[in-house]
């Protein structure tokens, strides 16, 4: 027998749901389609009008994007031919490679201080996430809500400040420096997150821990810890995107040594104005990893984006 | 929250070995709290004194005169300022009804729970997790007039020329060519809130609704969206704080032009402290801005409080 159900929506309402959504993320994906396609068109192709959908692929972005270049004489392009393919790119101008682009080193600024910042602010908000959800502490509430409030201030606003302390701790366009301060940042997100994951452990296998005689910091990294790994992947997830993708402190406090990638991008010029597919080049290879990451951590984007407010 | 504490019996603690569990609490909790003075309080504090000054941070050595309440005076009575509140208002309001109008639609469709919906609310929440400065960079390109693929877009659709207009570079369009991005970007964010709220709701209310016969717009309005609003509300205070922080995303795609169109408070005070270097200036600029985040913020949430009474 067939069961009617009143709420269950009809075959053509889903369809029509399932066409105007469909639609709707198609609409959403096109520019980032079009961040990839730049990436491997000539310089010639990016500027076409009308706008190529089709073209013939080329890595010259991506070599203008790692590489530096100088022009030559004809006479010198004559007498030193190419010896491998990037050379080959770039001769096909009249250029030739006078060496490596500070694209690689920014990515790396990136990767150090993305990393570094997400230990530590992970290894700090898990102490504090497992005192705040466990033990008695006075003014609990008024100290959550002072670590969530500091999220709330203007970045521009405490920059000035944090560019003269820095400026006197010797700590500007450091990664020590951008390290503390994303940790710093971050700490709210990682603080709330982690709360609501430990809060869901059963305080009962701890107290059977230390029944058994274990004390009570054993009974944290033996007990509470393995059980929380998925909220401490995920929480570390998020804080490492945030740090990655943080533009305001590293355009005003960065400029040489510990300059990430995010300021380092948009100034990426070619001969003659902006040279797209080496900045669609370096966009995609700079955004695709949080892509992969924003898929994988899909079933705890909701939790991670509202500090853990709304949990599926 | 207080259970495990709350369900050990006194002397326990005292009897296992190691630290007792106030120490381990303090332990724990000290040094974050530690870090947050130190690099958000202790320099909101400084920004509160300079605020007073006429501090320029690129003469160091030139004397610094306390000079009351005059930097405060000059920010409110300044026309240019009022400005730059304005540019800010239309961003935040447009941002967020158009969000919250895309974003509660999609939800309402995804919840129809049609076949591949995973699929597209993955695509979906893409741009969302992205960096501001690099897509916003790169929407320069999507809005040039003549190679880029916004405009030929639009030309296409309405059979206009696609160099009669210029998004960013025209006093009129600009404004919502900011509005536009941050409503590509942000929009699956209403959504899965949105998502969240829909999902929330048993189906059984809706069945004794329609045992009742109440029609389906009538079950919308006093079911749907009655339930889904505290959701709603917590979207829009997000958005609300986040966006008026705006910044990497309209200093990459406009720098605040054309003239001073979409100077919105972040980037004008940037110019103010890093630019023309008036630092006590500027940081009494922050200070009234965080006072106005701050206030907003807490009279919303006690609004938001009372809906979830309700």
């Amino acid at each position: 027998m067939k069961v009617i159900s009143l709420t269950e929506p009809s075959n053509l309402q889903k369809w029509i749901a399932g066409v105007l959504v469909g639609g709707y993320a198609l609409i959403t994906l096109l520019p980032l389609l079009w961040i990839l396609a730049t990436g491997f068109k000539t310089s010639e192709d990016s500027i076409a009008y009308p706008p190529k959908l089709l073209f013939e692929p080329s890595l010259e972005g991506y070599v203008n994007l790692f590489t530096t270049q100088t022009r030559q004489t004809q006479d010198f392009l004559d007498a030193n031919p190419p010896e491998n393919w990037y050379e080959k790119i770039v001769r096909n101008k009249g250029m030739v490679i006078a060496g490596p682009s500070r694209y690689g080193e920014r990515f790396m600024n990136s990767v150090i201080i993305g990393f570094g910042s997400t230990f530590l602010s992970v290894f700090l908000g898990t102490l504090a996430a497992y005192a705040f959800s466990r033990f008695r502490i006075p003014l609990k509430d008024d100290l959550l809500f002072f670590i969530l409030s500091t999220r709330m201030m203007p970045p521009i606003a405490v920059a000035i400040p944090i560019f003269l302390m820095f400026r006197s701790l010797g700590l500007s366009d450091t990664h020590a420096g951008m390290i503390l301060l994303y940790t710093a940042v971050n700490l709210s997100l990682s603080v709330w997150l982690l709360k609501g994951f430990i809060d869901e452990i059963p305080p009962e296998y701890e107290e059977a821990a230390l029944i058994d005689g274990y004390t009570r910091f054993q009974a944290f990294y033996k007990v509470v810890l393995p059980q929380a790994t998925t909220g401490i992947a995920s929480t570390a997830i998020f804080c490492l995107i945030f740090a990655w993708n943080e533009y305001a402190f590293a355009v005003l406090l960065t400029s040489g040594t510990a300059q990430t990638a995010p300021p380092f991008i948009p100034t990426i010029i070619g001969v003659g104005g902006q040279d797209w597919p080496a900045v669609a080049a370096g966009a995609t290879i700079f955004l695709v990893p949080v892509m992969v990451f924003t898929i994988l951590l899909r079933k705890h984007l909701l939790r991670g984006i509202t500090f853990g407010a709304v949990r599926k | 929250m207080d259970r495990a504490a709350g369900a050990t019996p006194p002397n326990l603690a005292r009897r296992v070995r190691g630290l007792s569990d106030r120490a381990i609490a303090w332990i724990f909790v000290a040094p974050t709290i530690f870090l947050l003075l130190a690099i958000n309080i202790f320099p909101l504090v400084w920004t509160i004194r300079l605020s007073f000054t006429n501090f320029r941070a690129n003469r160091p050595n030139a004397d610094v005169k306390w000079i009351g309440l005059r930097n405060y005076e000059r920010i409110l009575t300044d026309s240019d300022i009022w400005l730059t509140m304005q540019a800010t208002a239309h961003f935040l309001i447009w941002t967020i009804f158009f969000q919250v109008l895309l974003g509660f639609a999609l939800a309402w469709l995804i919840n129809r729970k049609f076949r591949g919906n995973d699929l597209w609310t993955s695509i979906i929440v893409l741009p969302m997790m992205l960096s501001p400065a690099v897509v916003g960079n790169f929407w320069t390109f999507l809005y040039q007039p003549q190679i880029g693929l916004f405009n030929y877009a639009i030309a296409f659709l309405t059979g206009t020329d696609p160099t009669s207009f210029t998004m960013i570079g025209d006093v009129a369009l600009a404004p919502w060519s900011i509005v536009i991005v941050d409503t590509w970007m942000w929009t699956p964010f209403v959504m899965l809130i949105c998502l969240a709220g829909l999902r929330s709701i048993p189906d059984s209310i809706y069945e004794a609704a329609e045992c009742d016969r109440a029609s389906k717009w009538r079950q919308f309005w006093t079911i749907t969206v009655p339930l889904v609003l505290p959701f709603l509300m917590l979207a829009v205070l997000f958005r609300g704080i986040e966006n008026f922080k705006m910044f990497d995303l309209v200093v990459q795609l406009t720098g605040g032009g054309p003239g001073s169109t979409t100077e919105l408070t972040s980037v004008n005070l940037k110019r103010e402290a890093f630019e023309k270097w008036r630092t006590g200036y500027a940081s009494a600029y922050a200070v009234i801005l965080f006072v106005t985040v701050f206030g907003l913020a807490s009279i919303y949430v006690k609004a938001l409080n009372r809906v979830k009474e309700r």
